[in-house]
């Protein structure tokens, strides 16, 4: 069991969770709410990472994070640090590939806040910034908090994307799917199993919460 | 109140008054307070306009007792004096006991009274109601309005309300407004938009039943008195000048108007337009009996009229029967013909591309002009 390659998945997940929290609820909430022109357009961009093979998506994430390209150019002349095969180039690629993880849940969230109640907060006084915290965030907590778990579940389980981005480097980029991986590939059929055990367990605890959130959250309000 | 069948912009409107919908052009002010103003470019949101709001579906927040819900509102008072002024406002919609319950936990009656004290608690300087009383039972109903014409006495700020229900404008009401499709067609006491509307399609939307066409005959200032001819008969009404000798009319007579005259022992008001007919439809209602004749036999001639009950039983009424009844020359009130529409909206000062709502109580008034787009 490489228990460095868990600790270091736990802390991408948890990273690229955070990060997406408010990047989520912004884009989530204008996307319930707003019409715009191309707002189809943004959405299919946004959703693309659940259809393309995250070995595409990593392609591309490589080639724009590299060394030669603008990114990559621009992050090296400012953090001194490469962007691809570090720990964070992956966070960057791992917040990219859960865009739709995150704003999705988010999203319904938000869209399931009746007109009403929101014309409401306004006639009652209450600032944007008042109604954003005393009223949406509230409501819109039980798609908030499915977002940040399928987000954390599926970055620990994340796999062609990393390859791509970060490679394989112990404690650097080595998360546990490549761990089982490397496993497989050695013939340590024990560890392999042991791990992805591990993975499937805590995956399998997390998707249950979140269903039994978004079930807590439809009785209560009913 | 503002009245009007769906479509007709009623939401609109006091949407637009609060500030959650923006109308393209013209003004709304209270109590000197500009609003909104396309021409001076204002628009304050609806944060900043003083107003209560109860909406059709109350939008109370799911989430907070309804206590927390008038509490949120209290803003503007000192925080520890929230919570006695948030109790204070329930009790005056009868709520103490239920303070702390959700809105999934309370009637659908007991939202619309926290509803109502959530609005109450900015002390607007207009209250705005959404057909306030569509999501209840009748019996509820009937309580809530009840309650509400009650505690407009106790409040000291206009009310609008927005219905489709005219007995809830006639019971509730100071003054109503008749919208249909964006316009305002007549405005003033019920009573009177009731018995006197401006023109024929006032007394459809206002459900009078006994509209008619006939000419004028002549003038009569020194009795004073209009005559009218209508299938073969000549109508005394009310002394209605403004209409040309010889013009085709509508003609109106509200259900009340109408009264039967003694089978077995004819009396003197009976020479007051007297009328023939034959009931095609009798219809206890209790106390009441609503009578429908039609004039002459004419089937398109159908009267309408409200009869004691004890009276139909008495006069032996019922379907088939050959009646007399007269129309009370003072509750006939001229239309123009219903082609006219528009020369008769002039007439009553209702300009044709602007309308205008006033709502004066307490000192403070909701005036707002929109041009129609």
């Amino acid at each position: 069991m490489d228990w460095s390659a868990f600790a270091l998945s736990l802390k991408l997940a948890a990273w690229t969770a955070a990060i997406l929290v408010p990047i989520g609820i912004v884009l989530g909430r204008v996307l319930a709410w707003r019409y715009f022109k191309g707002k189809s357009l943004i959405e299919a961009l946004l959703a693309l990472p659940l259809v393309l093979p995250p070995t595409v998506l990593g392609f591309y994430l490589l080639n724009a994070m590299g060394g030669n390209s603008a990114i990559g150019r621009l992050y090296q002349s400012l953090l001194g640090d490469s962007l691809v095969f570090t720990f964070s180039g992956l966070v960057v690629a791992s917040v990219v590939f859960n865009l739709p993880f995150a704003i999705q849940p988010m999203q319904r969230g938000f869209e399931a806040i009746p007109d009403d109640i929101r014309d409401a907060a306004a006639c009652c006084g209450l600032s944007r910034w008042r109604i954003f915290t005393r009223i949406e965030l509230p409501l819109a907590w039980p798609g908030i908090l499915s977002a940040v778990i399928l987000t954390f579940a599926h970055t620990l389980g994340e796999f062609g994307v990393v390859l791509m981005v970060g490679g394989s480097i112990p404690d650097e980029t080595k998360t546990i799917a490549i761990a089982i991986y490397d496993r497989v590939q050695a013939f340590d059929p024990a560890n392999a199993g042991l791990m992805s055990a591990v993975l499937l367990g805590f995956s399998f605890v997390s998707i249950a919460f979140v269903y039994l959130l978004s079930n807590r959250g439809r009785r209560r309000h009913a | 109140m503002l009245v009007g069948p769906s479509g007709s912009g009623k939401t609109t409107l006091l949407r637009s008054i609060a500030g959650l919908y923006r109308p393209r052009a013209g003004a709304i002010t209270c109590d000197g307070a500009t609003w909104f103003d396309t021409r001076q470019k204002i628009d304050l949101a609806p944060q900043r306009r003083s107003i209560g709001f109860v909406f059709q579906s109350y939008g109370l927040f799911p989430h907070l007792s309804a206590l927390e819900n008038v509490k949120t509102t209290l803003g503007h008072v000192a925080s520890e004096r929230r919570d006695a002024r948030a109790r204070e406002l329930l009790a005056l919609v009868h709520l103490e006991g239920l303070e702390a319950r959700r809105p999934a936990e309370l009637s659908g009656g007991q939202q619309q009274r926290t509803a109502l004290a959530r609005a109450l608690a900015r002390d607007p300087a207009v209250l705005l109601l959404d057909e306030p009383f569509s999501a209840v039972d009748q019996v509820t109903r009937r309580k809530l309005q009840r309650e509400l014409a009650q505690l407009r006495r106790q409040l000291d700020m206009p009310i609008i309300l927005v219905t489709h229900d005219l007995n809830e404008a006639r019971m509730l009401a100071d003054r109503i407004c008749i919208l249909h499709q964006g316009d305002t067609l007549q405005m003033g006491p019920p009573e009177e938009v009731m018995a006197r509307p401006l023109t024929p399609m006032v007394a459809r939307l206002v459900d009078l039943p006994n509209v008619f066409e006939g000419k004028i005959v002549e003038h009569r200032p020194d009795a004073p008195l209009t005559l009218i001819s209508w299938l073969g008969y000549t109508l005394e009404t009310r002394y209605q000048p403004e209409f040309l000798r010889g013009a085709s009319v509508n003609w109106v007579i509200p259900a009340e108007n109408v009264l039967l005259h003694r089978r077995d022992r004819p009396s003197r008001g009976e020479r007051e337009n007297p009328v023939a007919g034959i009931i095609t439809e009798y219809v206890p209602l209790g106390e009441h009996t609503s009578v429908t004749l039609h004039v002459r036999g004419e089937r398109d001639h159908a009267m309408s009229m409200m009869v004691p009950s004890h009276v139909a039983r008495r006069n032996g009424l019922g379907h088939g029967e050959h009646v007399k009844v007269s129309l009370l020359a003072e509750g006939i009130h001229l239309m123009p013909s219903a082609g006219q529409d528009r020369s008769a909206l002039e007439r009553g000062g209702v300009d044709g591309n602007a309308y205008k709502i006033y709502y004066d109580k307490g000192g403070s008034s909701v005036a707002r002009s929109a041009r129609k787009t």
